[in-house]
């Protein structure tokens, strides 16, 4: 049974992805030759993504050393608020950083007080801005990782032997940094060239637009499928490339809600190195914090004013992410389970092929799906199930990296004892595996629940204008200037996503007295 | 030269001990004692890795509370990880001399003598992980000959060994110890361990370490705390 639900998941894996690719391929009109705004949108999407994640790895090293060296109350806070941008969507932080460094933005005002002009954010600034806002927090957290990898036995023996803050870096922390960071830029420089919903709001015109948003405005606006075809070429063969060389560094991402407290350390005590880390915390937290807290201060006293058909768009919105979190918690699972039973090598080749949903753009699918549907049905009508499928599909990386290891210690654990009392298929999946693997599978479904609550991709390819969703009602709102009215969505937005969140991973915990 | 612990008390959570005496330098002691008893915290508090909770350790009667880890006088001997795993033995037994590994071709020689003195003279250009555990204690104990320290404590580094090798890591520290004239601590298990080269052995039980005894004494008289540890195994 295993093997069957395994394959068939895999199978409907590859139909989405390397099916819709291929569909997108065979389209007769791709011949369409790209011309020079193509060819300036696949310059800008490279330079955006190599500025982006160059910056979000420069800024991340001191801030990572910082917080694997400090104590202080509120760590544990701080790293976890780190993880958030994970399930923070897009379209709010967007609104958060257009608050505080906008043209009438709190960075402006005060570049114009002192008789500077304004920042001008729309363009390549605010892109590569907002791309740092979401990815430094990642690129943090991995190489916070990697540093919290150290053995604090390792620092206690550099202690012994009398070595400063010098020979640690050169000793310890140096050979950590070399084998964590380039993963870290790479993993970021490809979320940078398949990002939509940033470039789309923050970018677009001659001068800044990305390949992805190019095959957006390909589709939705002139409906050219042969010239949106060909752009998808070149979108998946960049993202290939950037996902081959991703996978050859097998970097391998934790999703633990919090990390541990620092080792002891007695190097890195001077004065100056003391006052760098605090500088570093300070600023970041900074950075993270303040374009929420302008979203929720703008926000708040719209809640009593909410605009029409927000309730429409919450349902909506909830018809779509409930669907995605349990369908990619689904398949994760009958994807896990096949992998227990394979040979290690082939396991991890499987488990690769499923990054394919994020090396493959959501608008190659999306192209694919439009070209299969279009001659069968109008695709207009299909908004809904495609966009879920192509979210659930999305979130496959996310919700099978969680549950892989939790169904390979549980199945080590308990098959055997299962078997030997003569337990089988789903006798042993209910009985002994599912218990232990409620947890991981709710944190699973929460995270990829709420990270199609946020989602403002595929739909905006498919929305008929009377069809709308949390996110793209708030982008709508932006489009005409009600920046007020958005904030109030914006919060309505976020608690949407955390309360999916939340009751999918307490869902998950209920009944622990298992453990 | 003397080592003293001056009415110290070190608390953990609910774990408690204390120590109120002088080791004089020179000789080498055992500390004995059941598990979880306190012994490695009482090395710990002497190298620097534990905050004392009250009282003073002093060197050559001078407190040691501002002075690092890396700066008191004291080569450490962990269970394990004593090695760094992706240094190779030369590099890790170099760091002995210098930790950042900035080394004159002199120096690299007297590196090259230590791994000679502890049997690794072929082994240099390995890492850790391709040596038995004893090789990889001998290669600790290499760059311990190399830091030259007047106070050395083993934390049970050959706890995991068989019963020959150890026997053999034992005379080994005990060579070195001789020469060097060096103070040894030794935290052990095994009652034949103190035997066979501890002058004096440290009592530490029921939240109290005691002041040394003379080890033959001590197994041939044992107090009620040592009885009830080794059971007849003496």
């Amino acid at each position: 049974m295993r093997l069957v639900l395994g394959t068939a998941t895999v199978v409907l894996l590859l139909a989405v992805t390397l099916g819709s690719t291929a569909a997108v391929l065979s389209f007769p009109g791709r011949a369409t030759a790209l011309n020079a705004g193509d060819w300036a949108a696949l310059r800008f999407t490279v330079m955006q993504a190599l500025i982006s994640a160059t910056l979000s790895v420069v800024i991340a090293i001191p801030a990572a050393r910082a917080l694997a060296r400090r104590r202080f109350i509120g760590r544990g806070v701080l790293v976890a608020l780190l993880g958030a941008p994970f399930i923070l969507p897009v379209i709010v932080a967007v609104l958060g950083l257009l608050a505080i460094w906008g043209r009438s933005g709190l960075a402006s005002s005060l570049l114009v007080a002192v008789g500077l002009p304004p920042i001008s954010i729309y363009g390549l600034t605010g892109v590569v801005l907002a791309h740092v806002f979401f990815n430094l927090p990642l690129a943090t957290r991995l190489i916070l990782q990697g540093w919290m990898s150290i053995p604090a036995e390792h620092f206690r023996l550099a202690a012994n032997l009398g070595m400063g803050s010098a020979e640690v870096r050169r000793t310890l922390e140096w050979p950590m940094l070399r084998a964590v960071l380039p993963g870290t830029f790479l993993v970021i420089f490809l979320l940078c060239v398949t990002s939509f919903a940033v470039v789309l709001t923050l970018g677009g015109g001659p001068k800044a637009t990305t390949v992805e948003l190019a095959i957006f405005q390909a589709l939705r606006f002139d409906f050219d499928l042969g010239k949106a075809a060909a752009l998808a070429l070149v979108q998946v063969a960049l993202c290939l490339v950037a996902a081959a060389l991703t996978l050859g560094f097998a970097l391998r991402a934790e999703f633990s809600l919090g990390l541990d407290t620092p080792p002891r350390r007695w190097d890195g005590r001077s004065a100056l190195a003391r006052g760098i880390d605090w500088a570093v915390i300070g600023l970041v937290a900074l950075f993270l914090l303040l374009p929420l807290s302008a979203v929720g201060v703008r926000g708040l006293p719209q809640l009593g004013a909410l605009p029409p058909g927000l309730w429409q768009a919450l349902l909506t919105t909830l018809l779509i992410a409930v669907p995605v979190a349990l369908l990619s918690t689904a398949l994760a699972m009958a994807m896990a389970g096949m992998l227990t039973r394979l040979s290690p090598g082939l396991a991890r080749l499987i488990e690769g092929s499923s990054v394919l949903a994020l090396a493959i753009s959501p608008f190659v699918i999306g192209t694919g799906l439009f070209i299969v549907l279009n001659p069968v049905i109008d695709p207009f009508s299909m908004a809904v199930p495609v966009t879920i499928a192509i979210n659930a599909v999305m979130a496959l990386p996310f919700t099978l990296r969680i549950l892989l290891p939790a169904f390979q210690r549980a199945d080590a654990h308990y098959a055997r004892l299962g078997a030997s009392l003569g337990m089988g298929g789903w006798t042993l999946f209910r009985l002994a595996l599912w218990p232990r693997l409620r947890r991981p599978a709710g944190f699973a479904a929460g995270l990829a629940g709420a990270m199609s609550v946020g989602d403002l991709g595929v739909i905006t390819l498919f929305a008929p204008p009377d069809l709308s969703t949390l996110p793209l009602l708030m982008y709508r709102l932006m489009g005409s200037y009600q920046m007020d009215a958005a904030a109030g969505v914006a919060l309505i937005l976020v608690a949407t996503a955390l309360a999916l969140f939340v009751a999918f991973d307490r869902g998950g915990r209920l009944d622990d007295h298992i453990r | 030269m003397t080592i003293t612990f001056d009415k110290v008390r070190i608390d953990r959570g609910s774990f408690r001990l204390s120590a109120d005496f002088e080791l004089p330098a020179g000789q080498k002691y055992a500390v004995i004692g059941p598990s979880g008893g306190g012994k490695s915290s009482l090395l710990y508090a002497l190298a620097g890795f534990i905050d004392l909770g009250a009282g003073r350790v002093l060197w050559q009667g001078s407190d040691m509370a501002a002075q690092d880890p890396g700066v008191r006088p004291i080569s450490m001997l962990f269970q394990d990880h004593n090695l760094f795993p992706h240094m190779t033995v030369l590099q890790n037994t170099g760091l002995g001399i210098r930790p950042n590994l900035r080394l004159s071709p002199a120096e690299w020689d007297r590196v090259h003598d230590a791994l000679t003195q502890v049997g690794l003279q072929d082994q240099g250009d390995k890492k850790p992980g391709a040596l038995s555990g004893g090789q990889r204690q001998r290669c600790a104990l290499a760059r311990v000959l190399l830091r030259d320290k007047p106070v050395l404590c083993l934390d049970e580094p050959f706890a995991a060994l068989g019963p020959a090798l150890r026997v053999e890591m034992l005379n080994l520290v005990d060579e070195i110890v001789t020469t060097s004239g060096a103070t040894l601590l030794m935290v052990t298990h095994q009652p034949e361990d103190a035997r066979q080269i501890a002058d004096q052995t440290v009592l530490v039980a029921d939240g109290t370490a005691a002041a040394p005894v003379k080890t033959a004494t001590l197994f041939d008289n044992p107090p009620q705390a040592l009885r009830d540890y080794i059971g007849d195994a003496c």
